[in-house]
């Protein structure tokens, strides 16, 4: 296995970025198409032959069985061509106990008579339009017998059990540390229900050819849905092509799929014509996967002069009844802050409520929202400015496991930001500032999340022409992936950013992980990189031994790549001239990337620091966010404008999980309240006001060859817990039950 | 969605006539509410009459100085006329706080008043609802109704009226005038055109069926000042938890009622001297809540007030 070290090799391209492509705001490759509406999604790809079109019906029940299912009026039903039900439903491969996001496995789609959550789906109905589909799934009448479910999560904290396979973290002897230290906090904070609320609802498009399947679909990880569905249908992995070109956000909600595409494949098969399935909205709510809600328990115990002795977070979580996935809210804060003794982890409680998964920034999303608003307590208590309370605990080491810190610049986002924020203004007292009907307050938090590379490939070729083409099973869910994979590509093989192609998204290119935890750039980018370097290599590798060449005899070694061109000293010729003799079909090269054997020795993270600026009305409880500013360290920037994006875009999610996101369960039911996006609120424009991200320059040279890292999930973590600080600055009073809504923050107020 | 017919109405009274003989049938203008209902199954019309065309989308000036606006004008139009903004800002302000430049671009003002309530067990055709199905019960009553009515709420109905404008047009004592299927025209105060839920929150108003709004009629502007208040969740495309409009001596209240609710009894205590404070507490004595909206009684005890002496020249 590989080291660190040998990401230190040369020539590094990137690193070098002598054509400057590497960090520019460069537009996104597939920008024009999105915005003139001609990039096809999953449900808009033209099959070969006219589609069918499926609508599914969802159980209206929490728990309980099917003890009925009448489907005669709907397959009378104009144009209907199938309805199946568990009853009738081709064979599938069954369920494993458990599912995990990287272990391929069958989803096999309405599988018993048994309803373990809302919305379920209990019944596909194939027709010829998607109206008369529509109007027949209307017809199938479903008889339950419901059990009472088991949905009201706050009333089952004491049976939370320890997640499978873990055990809480301590350090020290918390319990003593914090019974001796002389100032406390001890509160508990609710994060609540969340969904994804992707514009794009899951949707397929599938169709056969002989026993080959396509599907295009709309998910995260390629290979892992080619070889799930593969496993589900039963069939060979290689005669299922899936395809994934482009994603209208996935957000760890897309990580796995759903029965819109077995569903497709199955029809598809049974009717020997293309089928296309999505879910509607209602269904998105509950059918998919959610952020599960939270209830969080922080303790800190600190010397009058701010040192942390003793820090604690415990966090209680839910998921469904036959589910495994645990929200780690308190995982971050193992390698946050110093502190000598220190006790983390979680319980899991399993509720008949629907599959609660991954969503953006998993753990750190809700888990700063607890710590992060602590801290500012403390500080409080303490008279220290809180971001000062910050950096008396940074610590030289991780925390946890005392291993060093890759590179760790979390005081120096803090100072920078403080100073382009104007925190040294802030008034210490709340209250004290008003502007009209608005009372205004400053507020900050620290963010921090995880970094990870994983196994991957890719490859690249250059043609007669001097085009370079990148092929990668990967996916862009809407981060700019194909723009970094083409600046990369421009990079390496120095040509004009115009003459690369990127094609990703397919099952048949060579295999990289996807998009998820805020992984997908490094890991697809390095072995980018990988392949860009041994295409280079074979590239001159021809050049020096083709006669009719300039760069005949070399050296090889002093080889360049410049605008299209490739010189060695002041011997030149065009890179397609070379191709065009010695390869007029075109050459390849593959490459890939593998984690390093010795990278877990280095704690590794991306860092952040938020500012922001509230109104609160407190004559309504109504609260506007006004200014925010987040600076973030996040290892080198590959552009500019699409990680700034991704930067600010987890901000305003920030914005929202403060303020009005979340969604409530109605425990007669076992539903959500809300089910569309007049009902489930996620921030609009006038909910945002200014708001910049900034990032420092970084390399974090043991995260992998480019010494770039994720920024898709550190720019959620900690906006809300700042936002919350700013609504006590404003007025002066706390609500620790997310999302702060005016009914909520009225209440503390008039109760002052 | 179910399969229904369609046609495009050629004059007011056609379309009149058409609703009269027309079984199952319903007008559709804007559509914005109309549709998303068909889409979901709540409403099943069996056919649709468009009355979007109509030549009643003007604005005009009446003889008594007020003006007349056409069934038809969209809620931009009238948001942006020079005279709703000079002498009926609280009618601008209405407008434009509800829902998106998108919506209000389509949205008219006929459909406006008769949108539905967005109530999620309304919306939710898994629930009980004894609007959207008679006798199937309330699902808010014992649910997550923290957006439900503290003023003249049934047992078999706790839902809201969930339009700005319409709060607006009753503070500024709004005509409706119609086409009735016999061909007749009335005219009626807005106060009489929606119900109270009672045991038929089905029947939302009082209209005849196959009545069609042709015209809202503003007299005047009442003396004084008057302004829109809307608290929400978010700042835009919300509905609202509570609002109030002021308009002069009047104020109707939103989000409250299964109707935009006119503050008489607090109206009628600022007339006689009452302070603000007074007058909407005489009006929230008579306020009842359920499990979770008991805090729009806070709310409108500390808005009204601020929302009075905002229209009085008051911070804005
Ligand atoms: C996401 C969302 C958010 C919204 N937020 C708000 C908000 O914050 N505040 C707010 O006030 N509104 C809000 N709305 C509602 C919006 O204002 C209404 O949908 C719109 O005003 C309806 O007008 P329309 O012309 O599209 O009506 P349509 O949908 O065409 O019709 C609505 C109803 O009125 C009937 N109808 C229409 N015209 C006439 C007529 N002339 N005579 C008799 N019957 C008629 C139709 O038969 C139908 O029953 C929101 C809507 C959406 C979708
Ligand atoms: S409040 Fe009215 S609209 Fe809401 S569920 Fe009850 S009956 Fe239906």
């Amino acid at each position: 296995m590989s080291s660190v070290l040998d990401w230190e090799a040369t020539p590094n391209p990137v690193k070098e970025n002598r054509a400057g492509n590497i960090g520019k705001a460069v537009d996104r490759y597939e920008g024009p198409l999105k915005v003139t509406g001609t990039a096809p999604y999953a449900y808009e790809v033209e099959p070969p032959s006219p589609p069918a079109y499926g609508v599914m019906v969802s159980a209206e029940i929490a728990a309980g069985r099917i003890t009925a299912i009448d489907t005669t009026a709907a397959e009378a039903s104009p144009g209907v061509r199938l309805v199946w039900t568990h009853l009738n439903v081709p064979p599938q491969g069954p369920r494993p106990e458990r599912y995990d996001f990287f272990t391929p496995s069958p989803r096999p789609a309405l599988q018993s008579d048994r309803i373990y959550f809302f919305g379920q789906q209990v019944a596909i109905v194939i027709a010829d339009t998607l109206e008369n589909a529509n109007a027949a799934a209307a017809k199938v009448a479903v008889t339950y017998e419901a059990d009472a479910p088991m949905a009201i999560f706050h009333d089952h904290l004491d049976e939370g059990v320890q997640p499978p396979g873990e055990q809480d973290t301590e350090i020290g002897d918390f319990a003593a540390g914090f019974a001796a230290a002389p100032v406390t906090i001890d509160d508990v904070w609710r994060t609540p229900l969340q969904n994804h609320c992707q514009m794009e609802p899951c949707a397929t498009t599938a169709w056969w050819d002989g026993d080959h399947l396509t599907v295009n679909t709309s998910v995260q990880m390629v290979r892992f849905a080619q070889n799930s569905l593969a496993e589900t249908l039963m069939i060979p992995a290689k005669q299922v092509r899936l395809l994934t070109k482009y994603i209208g956000g996935g957000f760890g909600g897309k990580g796995s799929f759903y029965e819109d595409l077995v569903l497709a494949a199955l029809a598809s098969r049974e009717l020997a014509q293309p089928v296309k399935i999505a879910f509607t909205r209602q269904q998105m709510m509950h059918g998919t996967v959610h952020r599960p809600a939270t209830v969080q328990h922080v303790r800190l115990g600190a010397t009058p002069e701010g040192r942390l002795t003793a820090m604690s977070i415990m966090t209680v979580t839910h998921c469904d009844s036959r589910g495994n996935f645990t929200e780690h809210a308190s995982n971050f804060a193992r390698s946050l802050y110093a502190a000598p003794n220190r006790l983390t982890g979680h319980r899991l409680v399993r509720m008949d409520l629907p599959v609660a998964s991954a969503m953006r920034a998993p753990g750190e999303a809700s888990g700063t929202l607890s710590l992060e608003v602590a801290m500012d307590e403390l500080a409080e208590k303490l008279g220290i400015d809180p971001m000062e309370l910050r950096i008396l605990n940074e610590p030289d080491v991780d925390p946890e496991t005392g291993k060093p810190f890759s590179i760790r610049q979390l005081v120096r986002c803090m100072r920078e930001g403080a100073q382009m924020f104007g925190w040294g203004r802030r008034n210490l007292v709340p209250g004290q500032v008003r502007d009209g009907r608005w009372q205004i307050g400053v507020g900050m938090a620290a963010a921090i999340r995880g970094n990870m590379l994983l196994p991957a490939k890719c490859s690249f070729s250059v043609d007669a022409h001097g085009v370079i083409t990148v092929r990668q099973g990967m996916t862009d869910i809407g981060t700019g992936t194909y723009t970094v994979l083409a600046q990369i590509a421009a990079e390496t093989l120095g040509v004009p950013l115009g003459d690369v192609r990127v094609e990703i998204g397919d099952s048949e290119l060579p295999p990289a992980p996807g998009s998820g935890g805020q992984f997908g750039a490094a890991t697809a980018g390095s072995a980018a990189l990988d392949a860009g370097m041994n295409l280079r290599k074979a590239i001159t590798e021809i050049a020096v031994a083709d006669s009719a060449s300039p760069l005949f005899g070399g050296p090889s070694q002093d080889i360049t790549f410049q605008d299209g061109v490739i010189a060695i000293a002041n011997r030149s010729e065009r890179l397609a001239d070379l191709i065009r003799r010695n390869r007029p079909d075109g050459l390849t090269a593959d490459g890939e990337i593998r984690p390093a054997a010795d990278a877990r020795n280095w704690s590794q993270h991306t860092y952040g620091a938020h500012f922001v600026e509230v109104g609160v009305d407190t004559v309504t409880g109504e609260v506007r966010t006004r200014r925010m500013l987040g600076v973030f360290a996040a290892g080198r920037i590959l552009n500019w404008k699409t990680a700034r994006s991704q930067l600010t875009g987890g901000m305003i999610w920030g914005v929202g999980s403060a303020l009005t996101e979340g969604n409530s369960v109605d425990p007669r039911y076992g539903s959500l309240i809300n089910q569309d996006l007049a009902g489930y609120l996620v921030p609009v424009q006038a909910d945002i006001g200014e708001i910049d991200a900034i990032m420092l320059d970084e390399v974090d040279d043991k995260a992998n060859p480019m010494g770039i890292k994720g920024v898709g999930e550190l720019g959620i973590s900690g906006a809300g817990a700042a936002v919350a600080n700013a609504i006590y600055n404003a007025c002066g009073v706390r609500v620790r039950d997310y999302p702060i809504t005016p009914d909520k923050l009225l209440a503390a107020i008039m109760a002052r | 969605m179910r399969p229904f017919t369609y046609e495009r109405a050629a004059s007011v009274e056609a379309a009149v006539k058409s609703a009269a003989q027309t079984p199952n049938a319903k007008f559709i203008a804007g559509g914005t509410n109309l549709l998303d209902l068909m889409k979901l199954e709540i409403e099943t019309p069996a056919h649709l009459i468009d009355v979007g065309r109509l030549p009643i989308a003007g604005i005009e000036d009446t003889a008594d100085g007020g003006l007349r606006i056409g069934a038809m004008a969209t809620n931009s139009h009238v948001a942006a006329d020079v005279r709703v903004r000079s002498r009926y800002p609280v009618l601008t302000q209405a407008i434009v706080a509800g829902g998106s430049g998108q919506l209000r671009n389509k949205a008219t003002t006929g459909g406006n008043l008769l949108q539905r309530t967005r109530c999620a067990y309304f919306y939710d055709t898994s629930k009980p609802c004894n609007k959207r199905q008679p006798g199937s019960g309330c699902g808010a009553l014992e649910g997550l109704n923290r957006n439900s009515a503290i003023f003249g709420a049934s047992h078999a109905c706790i839902a809201t009226h969930p339009s700005d404008m319409a709060v607006a047009l009753t503070a500024l004592d709004a005509t409706v005038e119609t086409l009735s299927p016999s061909g007749q025209a009335r005219s009626f105060s807005i106060l009489e055109l929606h119900r109270l839920p009672g045991e038929t929150p089905d029947v939302e108003t009082h209209l005849i069926p196959g009545e069609l709004i042709t015209a809202i009629v503003l007299p005047p502007p009442p003396a004084g000042g008057q302004v829109y208040r809307k608290v929400r969740d978010r700042a835009s495309y919300a509905a609202g938890l509570a609002s109030v409009a002021v308009a002069g001596g009047n104020l109707a209240l939103g989000s409250v009622a299964h109707k935009p609710w006119r503050a008489e009894k607090a109206e009628a205590a600022l007339a006689l001297g009452s302070s603000p404070v007074e007058a909407i507490a005489a009006e929230l004595a008579e306020a009842t809540h359920s499990s979770r909206n008991g805090f729009k009684i806070d709310l409108l005890r500390r808005l009204v007030p601020v929302a009075v002496a905002q229209a009085n020249g008051g911070e804005a």
